[in-house]
């Protein structure tokens, strides 16, 4: 293989970044920029596709190929991208509103299917493009502008919808901790199938501090349950222990260390990572974060391919005229 | 001593039953074995959209209606000159399309006074004088086919269930048809149950000798082979000719053929059809919904496959957004709409020509699509690749409107020789310096099929207006102005070939203008009315957006313009408003084809009023 050697401006395109001032949305960017070169696929191969949102406007603001396309839809036409070119390498940008309202549907098919999409969810838990309303992810009795008293709806978990929805791999990270955000997309590339990164994303505008308490240095150590693989799982006051068939959260002095449950990215059993995402609430004070779960499961796209090259192979490439005087025909002289 | 033989020129048989009873297979093959004897032929399958209604009611009875000849013939025909009627559901539904005289074979068996009164029959139509115009031969059909597989090992259930082939040995016998190719047809159908095979053969043959033997049928008929140009036949649908269509169009592109579909009624059929054929790398992906099938076609597209998509009208309305967005992206794309009576789930197994306007104007913004529309089922093949060669010259979203008849209906169709098929190899951008992803081909007005992976090309498109020839995004007013320009010249010169008008004579006052499906009832019409010294014109578009260049100058020509089609007017009003000409639009809405004599009816009033 050649070396390729790029760096993150060759990732970097030159459209004006247009965020607000702060937008956790810009620290997203730089990352994926800087991890890119590492990324080790021709700048050409990459593919990043989104839907509409702020965050949607990610594709733009790097040098690859991509595209901005429609509230929603950004997994169906990557699905159908990844599926038919799989030399490339294809990301999905999304919002929480943009793939757990109006795609939601979509999100949960493409994981099931377990096509080769690396999707970054960027979670602001607001609506931020068309300024301030609640969504899927908003706690319940937000104050918006479209629920002056609050809203009602009870939020989607993303971490627990994408377990139930099949998901082979499933992340958390944060968008100010560049460190870890690359780590974990550094193992979501190297999975095999659909990736999703679930990124706690600040909007300064409409839901400012959403994040505060992962990231304030008075709180963040004892909230932020960080799962590593083959490490107990903890915070700095707190750890998770087994109860019967689910898990439990314990004062940290109030179990031995070696109680604590060692983490299993590859537990076959999904309802290990479940019961991990159950305890991100909307109080954020103790939220895992990492990966929850990684298993190795048949990617869609090479199953497809192969049910074509396995056909070929068997009784060789179709033939036009072959088909078209297949069946019943008759001569007329 | 044998029975004589009458010679016919035509006939059209309509085959009904429960839905249950297979009575499509029988058509199905009725039609294979007359296609081999060289008549030329037309069906009209007609199913409801229950799986399984009740048995013995109305809304349970399903049809298959074939049309055959000793000449060319357009249509599956008005009228049935004989109805096999398998229950008193089949012959209550169907004896209104009867002409009287006609002649009508009943399972005998069926005629019980209960599935009599669930019909709402309060006689025997058989006994009470209703049916004295016709001829009625009342067989015990479920009685004989189980006399005759009394020797199998078979439940009386599972005996029964070979009626239908008693009835198309009957048919068989009494019109003449080979019986070999049925034969093998169910040996390939049944050569795993034995003794379903052995039932099935023998229930045919039965049938067959019953016609022969009995007294009940006193004549039997012939129909010659019609004239048909030389060449290798076969029969076609218009849902399997568009899927050879696009396996063509991808064969004589090089392109990758990528099918997003979401199944739904009557166009699920393109979906099964192309399933079956990855060995031409096709690839077919069965989405979550309309949305998704489209969105994967267009990625695909993206990637520089040649993209589809199939469905009918509830979900062309699901799909709307992102065929707008094909027409920003300016990408590659064909959207296949079978069309169903509508709207909402409408009539899901009828025909019906309403999703034009759809298929024209339904979408947000000045978002124009060529649309075309075949004329027959033999259309639909040459159509398809119409569809490709203008998607991948003018990088445009093509909706191609089939419907409900023509996807079901069938008719011969000579093979074209694979040499002759056109060429539609596409090429992408090139790596090259500074490059421009909006930059037009000055004749096609087509921007760059720049694929990913094409090194030094990388850029980004999206639904936002776009920067003329840069791609940036822009919200510049004079730009957006220009660039809704551009797309709709772009589409408005897409080359398509003028319209052809039959006139013979050169001087008819009135022209009969059709789009779609009712080709057929249409050119059956216009050859009636000339035999009876008629002087009408014909012609056809099959090219709707844009329309062909020498439309205005024919419309002009005629000082009446009948344009029949089965919806409220919506191919008159767009000729109304592009051309400020007066049309006399035809219209019916019942979710069934036009007939011949509605048609010739229709244009008599117009020639003579
Ligand atoms: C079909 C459609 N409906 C509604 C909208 C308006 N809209 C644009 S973005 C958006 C929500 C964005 O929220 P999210 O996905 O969370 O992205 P964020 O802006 O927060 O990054 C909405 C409702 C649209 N563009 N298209
Ligand atoms: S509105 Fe919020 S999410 Fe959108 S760009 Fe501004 S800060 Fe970022
Ligand atoms: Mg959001």
């Amino acid at each position: 293989m050649t070396e390729i050697t790029l760096t993150k401006k060759d990732f970097t395109s030159d459209q004006e970044v247009k965020w607000c001032p702060g937008c956790g949305d810009y620290s997203i960017l730089s990352t994926v920029q800087s991890y890119l070169p590492e990324l080790g696929v021709p700048r050409e191969n990459v593919v990043f596709i989104s839907g509409i949102g702020c965050s949607s406007r990610f594709p733009y603001y790097l040098n690859t190929y991509g595209m901005h396309s429609i509230h929603g839809r950004a997994p169906t036409i990557a699905s159908g991208l990844a599926i038919s070119r799989p030399d490339l390498s294809v990301f999905v940008i999304t919002g929480d509103g943009d793939s757990l309202s109006i795609g939601g549907n979509h999100l949960i098919h493409a994981l099931r299917r377990n096509v080769n999409l690396k999707i970054l969810l960027f979670n602001n838990r607001i609506y931020g493009l068309t300024k301030g309303q609640y969504s899927p992810t908003s706690e319940q009795g937000k104050v918006t502008k479209s629920t002056p008293l609050g809203s009602l709806d009870t939020p989607f978990n993303p971490i627990s919808l994408a377990i139930g929805a099949e998901a082979s791999f499933v992340a958390r990270s944060i968008d100010s901790d560049r460190k870890h955000l690359t780590e974990v997309l550094r193992a979501a590339s190297a999975h095999k199938g659909s990736a999703l990164i679930e990124i706690y994303q600040n909007c300064p505008i409409f839901n400012d501090g959403a994040f505060d308490s992962l990231k304030d240095n008075e709180t963040k150590e004892g909230a932020l349950l960080k799962m590593v693989h083959g490490e107990p799982i903890k915070s700095a006051t707190h750890g998770l222990v087994h109860a019967g068939s689910s898990l439990k959260l314990v004062e940290l002095g109030s179990v031995a260390e070696s109680d604590l449950v060692v983490h299993d990215v590859h537990n076959p059993d999904p309802s290990y990572a479940f019961a991990l995402s159950r305890f991100s609430n909307s109080k954020l004070d103790h939220v895992p974060v990492g990966i929850f779960r990684d298993v190795e499961r048949a990617e869609y796209g090479s199953q497809v391919n192969g049910q074509i090259s396995d056909i070929i192979a068997a009784q060789g490439a179709g033939d036009l005229k072959t088909l078209l005087t297949s069946g019943d025909t008759w001569t007329v002289a | 001593m044998a029975k004589p033989v009458v010679s016919l020129d035509q006939v059209t048989i309509r085959f009904a039953g429960d839905s249950g009873d297979g009575m499509q297979l029988t058509g199905d093959r009725f039609t294979m074995d007359t296609a081999s004897l060289g008549n030329d032929l037309s069906t009209l399958p007609n199913y409801p959209a229950e799986i399984r209604a009740p048995q013995g009611t109305l809304p349970g009875v399903s049809s298959f209606q074939l049309h055959f000849a000793d000449h060319m013939i357009k249509t599956p025909g008005d009228a049935p000159d004989i109805l096999v009627a398998m229950n008193p559901a089949a012959l209550k539904a169907n004896i209104k399309d009867l002409p009287r005289g006609a002649t009508i074979i009943v399972d005998l068996d069926e005629f019980s006074t209960r599935n009599l009164s669930k019909v709402g029959y309060e006689t025997n139509p058989l006994e009470d004088g209703t049916l004295d115009s016709y001829k009625v031969h009342a067989v015990g059909l479920t009685s004989l086919t189980v006399a005759a597989l009394s020797e199998l090992s078979l439940t009386r259930k599972e005996a029964e269930r070979s009626k239908n082939m008693f009835a198309l040995g009957l048919l068989s016998w009494m019109y003449h048809r080979p019986t070999e190719a049925t034969e093998n047809f169910l040996k390939a159908k049944f050569g795993k149950k034995p003794d379903i095979l052995a039932a099935n053969l023998l229930a045919y043959k039965t049938g067959w000798n019953y016609g022969e033997t009995t007294e009940d049928f006193a004549v039997s008929y012939e129909i010659a082979p019609a004239k048909m140009p030389a060449g290798v036949y076969r029969n076609i649908s218009g849902n399997v000719a568009l899927a050879y269509g696009l396996i063509a169009a991808s064969q004589q592109s090089g392109l990758k053929l990528f099918l997003g579909s979401y199944p739904i009624t009557p166009a699920s059929d393109i979906l099964h059809e192309l399933s079956k054929h990855k060995k031409f790398g096709v690839i077919t992906f069965q989405a979550e919904d309309e949305i998704a099938a489209i969105g994967a076609a267009l990625g695909a597209s993206y990637g520089g496959a040649l993209g589809i998509t199939t469905t009918s009208g509830p979900g062309l309305a699901l799909k709307s957004e992102t065929i707008g967005l094909g027409v920003m992206l300016e990408l590659p794309l064909i959207i296949i709409d079978v069309q169903r009576g509508g709207p909402s789930t409408g009539l899901p197994t009828k025909t019906e020509q309403a999703d034009l306007l759809q298929a024209m104007y339904g979408r947000n913004g000045e978002s124009p699509v060529v649309v075309l529309a075949p004329a027959t089922p033999n259309d639909c093949f040459e159509i398809a690749m119409e569809a490709a060669r203008i998607a991948t010259t003018y990088r445009v979203p093509v909706m191609l409107l089939s419907d409900g008849y023509i996807a079901n209906g069938s008719e011969p169709w000579k093979i074209p020789d694979v040499s002759t098929l056109p060429d539609l190899s596409v090429e992408f951008a090139k790596p090259q310096e500074d490059f421009l992803p909006y930059l037009r081909d000055t004749k096609t007005l087509a921007r760059p099929w720049a694929i990913p992976g094409t090194k030094g090309l990388e850029h980004r498109i999206g639904g936002v207006e776009k920067a003329d020839k840069t791609g940036a995004i822009s919200y510049d007013p004079v730009n957006h102005d220009l660039m809704v320009r551009a797309r709709a010249a772009k589409v408005a010169g897409v080359e398509v070939p003028d319209l052809v008008v039959d006139d013979p004579q050169g001087n008819a006052e009135v022209l009969l203008l059709g789009w779609g499906s009712t080709y057929g009832p249409i050119a059956a019409a216009v050859e009636s009315l000339r035999a009876n010294g008629e002087n009408i014109a014909q012609a056809h578009l099959r090219y709707i957006n844009p329309f062909p260049k020498n439309l205005g100058k024919v419309l002009e020509k005629y000082s009446k313009v009948i344009v029949p089609e089965m919806n409220l007017g919506q191919l008159s009003m767009l000729l109304r408003s592009q051309y400020l000409k007066d049309i006399i639009g035809y219209n019916m809405v019942r979710g069934l084809p036009f007939t011949t004599a509605e048609i010739m009816e229709a244009a008599m009033e117009v020639l003579h009023d």
